[in-house]
């Protein structure tokens, strides 16, 4: 039998009257029954009275107000409080945890229900970035907007990045497409701020503490500005050598002997548009930080480059430590790597390049253009065979650059300018290097042991005619190229090394130099002790004794 | 990955560039569901892809519901048919080990051992076995040392029971801003090896249902897992790279 709801709490607290009401009529089978109806109650003969029923009640609510003592709390008003949390709060097992609840209550009375102090609002981490991303979707507002409507329609720079990223996606090769947007709009603003002929993402290099974007632009003729660093350097140098001369003709007497030693002429970086310089890098961190130019690269830090391996860190001014120590800090080092990846992996199907046909040049021929009747090849074809994908980018020497450079030439130069006195020593003639020409196909790649240097496959077996040629290079692992018709890109995912079977070991310093060749004048022998010399001695003058004699007997002969 | 989360946490990790295709994500969906039927597993978890010179190794993992038992792996060539793989043994991976260079891509490629360690070859066949080793067992080993190096659970995610099994933590939320950037937070999920080493003290603040494994921070060399910090406009994601 359920009790009614809604009982008078108060009620609840005295047991007497606890089954006054609710009761339904009880069947004649049941222990109860006849006991609900007044006078049959088992209690009647306690309080029998109603009077006095209410009497006893109202006695015994004055004694649940009764204060208390020490607390100034009374009982009735505890058991409101205490029912109503119940009520409000509907806890499971209930009766287990009522003590917990009583205390609860009573300790919540000495809490302050009003708190002066305002939390202060917490900026959330990811404030600055969400600004920064902001940033690149506002749209420029102004006269020039229109302007600059009507040049971009007819000629744009900016590439189609989520073209690009559908095509790799295909591949499993990519970035989300959150990021790859943002690229793009980041990249929209490379073109606007900086004078920007063609453009291409290039990829991302992970680092250890930050991450790089990497965009290859090339940029408007005439609008490269000339580097003022090294017209500076180039007479601090020639300052330098005259300061020097003076101090030499003073101490001329004191100095000790020179060094024969000559360092090998620098090599001279490439101009800029041409050869491993040919294209100009733009990098950031993330889309949304304003974007840097990397310098232009020299061989001496390509050819550093490919004898150390370093992670990048993120910090394009970050020291690079290293042995052989390398001549710059983590941005060349960036641009040294990005020329040897671009050198190695950019290509492009055979045929959609072609060399002009008024080429003069010798046959290091730098520039190729596009070919009008190219037709693509088929998707299987492309996949199967090498040979139908070529290099677009002109292979790097040992030297360090495209085009071979006599350094004996180089040095005969500088001789001429400085007039030296000293001596002139014959170098040995150093071969030209020659390289792989441009433009070529992809199946005169060497591979690594007996790996080949480009995998190929298809994006998809199950629906052959959409699928896309995909080719990843084992030589740099990271790097990607996709074919599809007429259109095709590269791009680079990775942390911006060679493939090696082998783990690195970095190369050993060199042998000590010999500081004299070593003689029998100047290599050290053991002082004769006294019986040597004595022994020496007297074999000395026997043989001179032995030589008079002789010259005696010629003598008598000659008589 | 968890299975029926694959294509958020692929959204995730696609800063380092790899990821999947659209038709083997669309397969994996499909693929890792039958093979949870298939195997009983209570759980299928995405491992990663091994790319091989003419081919990848898809790999899956199936979790009993015991979670430190030793896994489940499943290697797949398509990611829609899946072959069990054994467990591995310390002599496949101390032979693996002597193994360089990439995978070829075809599971029943052998290894000769004569071309690359001729006095491993000549110990092995004074064996009995033939010098070679076929590029399963290597799989297998491979495997088998990628995730003990680097697999990787956050503190807290996991709970060990007093009965000795070990369970996910339904009430975990994940780590605060604050504790994803310290490397202690992290744990390898393997059979703990520096967790009877520690002092008394150390020991006394550890918390026994949740500090069960090693924490990153002890790895040698010091700092190898770096903790890098991409934030992402509407979150932030910590990706743990390891060198």
């Amino acid at each position: 039998m359920d009790q009614s709801p809604g009982l008078n709490p108060s009620q609840g607290a005295d047991h007497t009257y606890a089954y006054e009401r609710g009761h339904g009529p009880y069947q004649p089978h049941e222990p109860g029954y006849g006991l609900d109806q007044p006078d049959y109650s088992p209690y009647d003969d306690q309080i029998p009275d109603p009077k006095a029923r209410m009497l006893a009640i109202q006695n015994a609510k004055a004694y649940l107000l009764k204060t208390s003592t020490t607390s100034g709390l009374n009982l009735y008003d505890h058991l409101a409080n205490v029912l109503t949390k119940i009520l409000d709060e509907q806890p499971t097992n209930t009766v287990d945890i009522i003590e917990n609840i009583s205390k609860d209550v009573k300790w919540a009375r000495f809490q302050k229900k009003m708190d002066t102090l305002r939390d202060e609002y917490e900026i959330p981490p990811t404030y600055e970035a969400a600004e920064k991303c902001k940033a690149l979707f506002i749209k420029e507002n102004g006269e020039e907007n229109e302007e600059i409507i009507e040049e971009e329609i007819g000629h744009s720079p900016l590439p189609n990045v989520m073209e690009t990223a559908f095509y790799f996606e295909q591949a499993g090769v990519g970035l989300s497409k959150d990021e790859s947007y943002y690229i793009f709009l980041a990249l929209k603003n490379l073109t606007s701020v900086q004078p920007i002929q063609t453009c291409r993402f290039w990829g991302k290099i992970l680092g250890l503490e930050m991450n790089y974007i990497i965009a290859e632009a090339q940029l408007r003729e005439g609008e490269e500005e000339e580097e003022a660093g090294e017209e500076v350097t180039e007479e601090e140098v020639k300052g330098m050598d005259e300061v020097e001369e003076q101090d030499e003709e003073k101490e001329k007497e004191d100095e000790p002997p020179k060094s024969t030693y000559k360092p090998p002429p620098d090599i001279p970086k490439e101009e800029n548009g041409t050869g491993a310089n040919k294209y100009v890098y733009f990098v950031c961190n993330e889309p949304g930080k304003p974007w840097v130019k990397l310098p232009p690269v020299t061989p001496a830090q390509i050819v550093c480059a490919r004898k150390i391996k370093k992670f990048f860190t993120g910090r394009l001014d970050a020291p690079v430590v290293s042995f052989p120590p390398f001549p710059g800090n983590e941005a060349n080092y960036l641009r040294a790597q990005i020329a040897r990846i671009s050198a190695g992996t950019h290509v492009s199907p055979t045929g959609f390049y072609q060399f002009p046909e008024e080429e003069e040049e010798e046959e290091g021929g730098d520039t190729y253009e596009e070919n009008p009747e190219f037709e693509p090849p088929a998707v299987a074809e492309m996949v199967d065979s090498l040979s139908t994908w070529a290099h677009h980018v002109k292979n790097i020497l040992k030297q360090g650059r495209c085009v071979w450079i006599n350094p004996q030439k180089l040095e005969e130069k500088n001789e001429e300018e400085e007039e030296d006195e000293e001596e002139e020593e014959e170098m040995d003639e150093q071969q030209a290097e020659t390289g792989p020409p441009l433009l070529t196909l992809l199946s005169e790649d060497e591979g690594i042991k007996d790996i080949p240097a480009w995998t190929a496959q298809h994006s998809t077996n199950l629906i052959p005619q959409h699928s896309v040629a995909i080719i990843q290079s084992n030589r740099w692992p990271g790097a990607y190229a996709f074919a599809s018709g007429r259109k095709f890109e590269n791009i680079y995912f990775g942390w911006g090394h060679k493939y090696s079977p082998e783990n690195y070991t970095p190369i050993l310093p060199p042998p000590v130099q010999e500081e004299y060749p070593s003689g029998p004048a100047i290599t050290e022998a053991r002082d004769p002790t006294l019986e040597e010399e004595l022994a020496f001695k007297a074999a000395q003058e026997a043989l001179a004794a032995g030589e008079e004699e002789e010259e005696e007997e010629e003598e008598e002969g000659d008589d | 990955m968890e299975a029926q989360s694959l294509p958020a946490a692929l959204a995730l990790v696609a800063g380092g560039g790899a990821g999947l295709s659209p038709e083997k994500r669309a397969a994996l969906g499909v693929s890792l569901t039958l093979l949870q039927h298939n195997y009983r597993f209570e759980r299928v978890w995405f491992w990663g892809c091994i790319q091989g010179v003419r081919g990848s190794y898809y790999i899956a993992e199936g979790l009993r519901p015991d979670r430190a038992a030793p896994r489940i792996r499943l290697y797949s060539l398509n990611c829609l048919d899946w072959s069990l793989l054994t467990p591995a043994t310390k002599e496949m991976v101390a032979q693996a080990e002597q193994l360089k260079g990439r995978f070829q891509g075809d599971p029943s490629f052998e290894y000769n051992f004569a071309e690359i360690n001729p006095q491993a070859a000549e110990t092995l066949f004074e064996g009995g076995k033939e010098p070679v080793i076929k590029e399963e067992a290597r799989l297998i080993a491979t495997i088998e040392q990628i995730d003990r190096a680097v697999g990787i659970v956050p503190r807290g995610a996991f709970v060990k029971t007093p009965l000795g099994s070990v369970h996910e933590n339904r009430h975990f939320e994940g780590l605060s801003l604050v504790e994803a950037k310290k490397l202690s937070s992290y744990f390898h999920f393997t059979e703990p090896v520096n967790l009877k080493n520690k002092t008394l003290l150390e020991k006394a603040n550890l918390d026994p249902s949740t500090d069960f494994l090693d924490s990153l921070e002890h790895d040698i060399p010091q700092g190898e897992q770096r903790c890098l910090t991409e934030w992402k406009v509407g979150g932030r994601k910590n990706i743990l790279y390891d060198s």
